[in-house]
């Protein structure tokens, strides 16, 4: 919301400068966005008046003007200037740009230049060239008396400073210059100066009439015909307002009705009365009709909007936008006028549905003053008659007449037990009734009367913010939340603890944590789903449209990215959210670490030589740590197959806690997979379940088992089997280990090998077994016991003891 | 090294005629000799051989030492001590000089072991945290300390959560500022499904999951549809939320400016509070904070009122609306509270000096090295939550 100082002080009697109004906007919750005056984008052009116009000679569209500009302007002699405009002629008198002044609309910077060997010094201007109208087909004209040399901001009435203010959803009120000189003069920055509506006489009954079709949509329409009005340009203080609110001037009709929207806050609408066929009438649109609205653009409406139409098809979308159809031209002589009330419900679906932004909208969304509608009706009917003429008919009213305004039930004490802000009684009074709130104190508890143009207002904490925010919210001393009772608590849950430390831990293994977007592109989401996508409607791009069912599509291509910059190693690790369904129809959104390893593991160096890349061991091995971060049982996890047909199917597998709970999946990403990220080489990942890793059990204490190392040395002894190439090595270290439970401590894998003296088709493992004595020192025969059970149950795998 | 002294082995009726006449001269002899061919030993194994000459089983000073038990009493007291003493000596000398040898030998192998340890080690990756992360971990520390627990919610909201229950109802003015990311479905209570625009649901959730009185903080993802140099569609916030019985707006004010001066860490932290309107408060204010350019960067601190300073806004807050706490089954008339809300990503690029917010989300290592924080450089109350420049990873 756009206003100048003298279009505020037209509505409060104030002696503050545009400094301390601008800092009292912000103070009482008007956000002021910004404070400029337009004179200072029109220094540089000044009112000149054209002494000779003659024929360019090597151009025949252009003409060599001879210009005064006053007696400052190149030492009082006559300037000259090149023109192409038609109007350009000898006695003329207009704007003229001199060498050094920035063109509004373009920003650029004029300079002395020759035109077809003629030269410029300077340029008659056009009002688009000024940013200050449409108009394009001639240069500015302006009346003869206009002093020449004089600066032409000075007489367009633009030297004004203008206030740019950020208007909350909720004030409707604030929507219009009236309102703000209110709540600036309850800030105590002046007097309001009250409306004064004009007195009507009307000379002749209303020429067409208006029903209502849709009561819901639309409570009352009030109206009137003018006849014999004159469409011409609106007065240059009006024009010039308009500019200042960033609005290009029309037509004196057009011009008046955005003028006291502008004002009070209250769109009103003119149609031509020669366009129109039969009565108006607000009605729902009908699915599939279509209007060409004032913005020269068609809407296709659907069942439900609502219009403004008349025998022969839609006029106005109510409340958003007229239609070029019944709009006002040069021509126009009667008008009808109709001041309305739509329900902003409809208004605000409308216009999103059509996404239609406009003044209108944004003022009827928030809701507007039911008792203000014979109040704008005569403003608008005094201006229209003042400025064009005509005279007006009596006026129609249908529809319902307004309630009386609402009472609110207040308990002073509440601004400062909710407000936290002490403030005398008689200040809270005075404060409602410079906002024009009725205050009937009775008692402990007061009657608030809510003015028409607040339907913000509903409660009392409402009352409690008027007041807080007019007084001031620097006068609220801070007051120590009081502490709660007790000592510190974690204040994390489990799972974000466990968050916590696979996040640390992944860092400290030196991967670098990033943060990638939840959506994804369809294609890379849909290689990666188990389950129908989450897409969105409404994505701000196609790449961005289906929320990730993995971590690792985003890691991948951040991967890719990273090596396209030469980057030799990346360990990329994120954790967050993947986005699956539930059954109730909402999300199952689970907590998930997705890793990705490419390039070189290490790389070339002086102790061992060539660059070694990531293997699937790599991933393994993070994420057995990370497990382990996490306090997941890692002991217990069995590596299974299926990690996904994202992963080469030799090279990868899962973890598994139980043949069902899966906790990561790991391994060489498929070469197909790798294709679609545009990864060359082998790429390595993990994903993680965290959500899926058993939660410590609640209420262990924190003192640990007592330590009690064993009293004897613990035995190791080696074994090589020979296996068939396909023995997982997983399974024999199992066979193992469960062959003598009371006293294999530990079997863990130290060589594989195959080839010379292993059969073809079969490998050679050799498992270092850890034997824990327990009560007494082994015997030989102990010892030997223990090594068949252990061939035994090796051989069970098909394992042969290596002679 | 000293050999046994004296012998019970020795016949003690026997002597050596030799000693018997020169003992001293023999002895003064064989030291003088043992000596010099001790000193002049090169090696270990030279040294050995002088030992097995002398000390050795049929060494000169050994068999001397054999005829002891062959003399009479008197005899032997006089050439026990002497002989023994010899050995002795002999004995050390030869101690003394293994030690230099060895020494000289271990200085040698040493010598020969040297490496050149300005080569590099194998390089090791470094790992890092990422500043969201980070700060959302100063985040948790510092209201811990307040009593905040740390609570969260789908990101993936109904509109009933996300809208509706916040005293935003359909068609709401509001919710078209959100410029919400819709999906084309609907949860089994035909609540249309959409991304959470705030973290605000999470305090629906949390009060009508425990009732009250509540102290949570929400940190998380949020989403608008709505992408320009300063706005991602995808960034992170954090709520709060405090309902009790007497919570004021004198409250919100401490909490903000205690949460602020302890994550900048300055005193000098000035709130400006601006009255403004959200739904789901009533009174709401934004706040803005005081801050001044130095060396082109904004700096936190000061009041934005003074020369060369200005305002930042950095929260939404309020005090939680009526319509809010009944919507979650609580008696506004017996609960009232505060909540506010805040850009984490906004809060880290004011803290450690990131311009651009769209690279916090390109997974970029040069930028996760530059701006990361180091595993270990975890937030704690006792070690300061911050992390000064220079210490990062």
């Amino acid at each position: 919301m756009k206003f100048s100082l003298s279009w505020l002080k037209d509505h409060l009697e104030t002696d503050a400068t545009a400094t301390q109004i601008a800092a009292k906007l912000t103070a009482i919750g008007l956000e002021l966005e910004g404070m400029t005056n337009p004179a200072e984008g029109l220094a540089g052009f000044r009112v000149a008046r054209v002494l000779t116009a003659e024929k360019h000679p090597d151009a025949d569209k252009l003409q060599v003007l001879r210009v005064d500009a006053g007696p400052d302007a190149n030492g009082g002699d006559p300037l000259t200037v090149v023109c192409g405009a038609p109007n350009a002629r000898a006695g003329m008198t207009g704007v003229l740009g001199l060498p050094g002044a920035v063109v509004p609309a373009t920003g650029m910077e004029m300079r002395k230049t020759a035109i077809r060997g003629v030269e410029s010094s300077g340029m008659m201007c056009s009002s688009r060239e000024l940013d200050l109208g449409d108009d394009h087909d001639g240069i500015v004209e302006l009346p003869d008396d206009v002093p020449v040399g004089m600066a032409y901001a000075d007489y367009a009435l633009l030297d004004d400073p203008v206030f740019d203010v950020s208007i909350t959803p909720n004030r409707p009120d604030c929507m219009g210059v009236h309102g703000i000189a209110r709540d600036l003069a309850a800030a105590g920055l002046g007097r309001l100066k009250p409306i004064a509506p004009p007195v009507i006489a009307p000379t002749h009954p209303p020429a067409t009439g208006i029903r209502i079709e849709a009561a819901e949509g639309c409570s009352a329409v009030l109206g009137r015909t003018i006849r014999g009005v004159c469409n011409g340009s609106s007065p240059g203080w009006m024009q010039a307002r308009l500019i200042s609110a960033g609005q290009r001037p029309i037509s004196a009709l057009v011009d008046i009705t955005n003028y006291v929207m502008l004002t009070y806050g209250r769109p009103s609408h003119v149609y031509d009365l020669a366009t129109l066929s039969g009565e108006l009438v607000v009605r729902p649109a009908r699915q599939g009709e279509t209007v060409l609205a004032l913005n020269d653009r068609e809407y296709v409406l659907e069942d439900g909007m609502l219009v403004i139409a008349d025998d022969h098809g839609v006029h106005d979308i109510a409340g958003i936008m007229g239609g070029a159809r019944s709009g006002c031209t040069e021509a126009t002589s009667d008008v009808f006028l109709e001041v309305a009330l739509f329900d902003p419900v409809r208004v605000a679906q409308t216009g999103r549905a059509l996404n239609l932004v406009s003044d209108a909208r944004s003022r009827f969304e928030r809701g507007l003053d039911p008792l203000f509608l014979p109040i704008a009706l005569d403003i608008l009917t005094g201006m229209i008659v003042q400025i064009c003429g005509g005279e007006a008919s009596e006026a129609i009213f249908v529809g319902q007449t307004p309630e009386e305004g609402r009472t609110i039930s207040f308990d002073p004490g509440l601004v400062v037990s909710l407000g936290g802000l002490a403030i005398p009684v008689d200040e809270q009074e005075a404060i409602l009734d410079r906002l024009e709130f009725v205050v009937t104190r009775s008692g402990a508890r007061w009657t608030v009367g809510v003015p028409g143009w607040r339907p913000d207002i509903d409660g009392a904490p409402d009352l409690v913010e008027e007041i807080i925010r007019i007084a001031g919210l620097d006068r609220i001393p801070s007051v120590p939340l009081p502490r709660l009772e007790g000592v510190a608590r974690p204040t994390a849950t489990p799972l974000q603890r466990q968050e916590r430390k696979v996040r640390r831990a992944a860092a400290a293994r030196g991967n670098c944590e990033a943060v990638t977007w939840s959506f994804l592109p369809p294609a890379l989401a849909q290689a990666f789903a188990t389950q129908p996508l989450w897409v969105l409607a409404n994505p701000i791009s196609e790449d961005m449209k289906a929320m990730r069912p993995s971590l690792l599509p985003g890691l991948l291509a951040a991967a890719q990215r990273n090596l396209a910059r030469g980057a030799r190693s990346v360990r990329l690790f994120e954790i967050g959210r993947r986005y699956l369904r539930a059954d109730d129809g909402t999300s199952a959104e689970r907590l998930t670490l997705g890793l990705v390893l490419a390039g070189d593991r290490t790389l070339r160096n002086w102790q061992t030589g060539k660059a070694v890349m990531f293997d699937a061991f790599d991933a393994k091995a993070e994420a057995l740590a990370l497990l382990d971060a996490a306090g997941a049982p890692t002991a217990n996890l069995q590596v299974m197959e299926e990690a996904g047909e994202q992963f080469h199917p030799g090279r990868s597998a899962t973890l598994r806690l139980g043949p069902k709970n899966v906790l990561a999946r790991f391994g060489a990403i498929h070469p197909r997979t790798a294709q679609q990220f545009d990864l060359a080489g082998p790429v390595m990942a993990v994903e993680l379940f965290i959500d899926a890793i058993p939660a410590a059990k609640a209420g262990k204490g924190f003192a640990r088992a007592a330590f009690a190392p064993p009293a004897l040395q613990a035995v190791l002894r080696d074994f090589a089997f020979l296996v068939s190439e396909d023995t997982a090595a997983g399974d024999l270290v199992r066979a193992v280990r469960a062959a003598d439970k009371q006293h294999i401590v530990e079997a863990r894998v130290f060589d594989q090998f195959s080839g010379a003296g292993v059969p073809d088709g079969q490998k050679s493992l050799a498992v270092e077994v850890t034997l824990q004595p327990q009560g007494a020192s082994f015997t030989d025969n102990d010892l030997t016991a223990i090594s068949d059970s252990i061939v035994a149950a090796a051989s069970k795998l098909g394992a042969v003891l290596r002679g | 090294m000293a050999l046994p002294f004296g012998s019970t082995l020795l016949d003690s009726g026997l002597s050596l005629p030799i000693l018997d006449k020169e003992p001293m001269a023999d002895t003064d002899q064989i030291r003088t000799d043992a000596l010099a061919r001790i000193a002049s030993a090169a090696s270990a194994e030279a040294l050995d051989r002088v030992r097995v000459a002398f000390l050795g089983k049929q060494g000169e000073i050994s068999l001397l030492l054999k005829t002891l038990g062959r003399m009479d009493a008197a005899e032997r007291q006089r050439a026990g001590p002497l002989l023994n003493g010899l050995r002795t000596e002999v004995a050390d000398a030869i101690a003394a000089r293994k030690e230099v040898i060895d020494s000289a030998a271990m200085d040698r192998q040493l010598a020969n072991e040297a490496i050149d340890l300005s080569l590099p080690v194998l390089p090791e990756a470094v790992g890092c945290v990422h500043p969201v992360s980070q700060v959302m971990d100063e985040l948790a520390e510092i209201f811990a300390d307040l009593g905040f627990l740390v609570a969260s919610g789908p990101e993936i909201e109904d509109d009933w959560h996300n809208f509706t229950a916040l005293n935003m109802p359909e068609s709401h003015p509001a919710r078209a500022m959100h410029d919400t990311f819709y999906f084309p479905d609907q949860d089994a209570q035909g609540r249309d499904m959409l991304l959470r625009t705030h973290t605000s649901p999470v305090q629906i959730r949390a009060m009508v999951a425990d009732g009250a009185p509540v102290r949570i903080i929400a940190p998380g993802r949020t989403y608008r549809s709505d992408s320009d140099a300063t706005h991602t569609p995808m960034f992170h916030q954090v709520e709060g939320l405090v309902i009790d019985r007497d919570i004021h707006m004198g409250h919100l004010k401490w909490t903000l400016e205690t949460f602020l001066k302890a994550f900048f860490e300055r005193d000098d932290i000035v709130l400006r509070l601006r009255p403004s309107y959200f739904p789901f408060t009533e009174p709401s204010a934004e706040v803005d904070v005081g801050f001044s350019f130095q060396n082109g960067r904004r700096v936190i601190g000061g009041s934005g009122d003074t020369a060369g300073h200005g305002w930042l806004e950095v929260l939404g807050s309020g005090m939680v609306n009526r319509r809010v706490i009944d919507a979650c089954d609580l008696d506004p008339d017996e609960w009232q509270g505060f909540a506010f809300g805040c850009g984490i990503d906004r809060l880290a690029m004011l803290k450690y000096g990131m311009s651009d917010l769209r690279s916090f989300f390109d997974g970029d290592l040069r930028w996760l090295r530059h701006y990361g924080f180091a595993a270990l450089d975890v937030p704690t109350l006792a070690g300061g939550v911050g992390s000064r420049a220079g210490a990062a990873a």
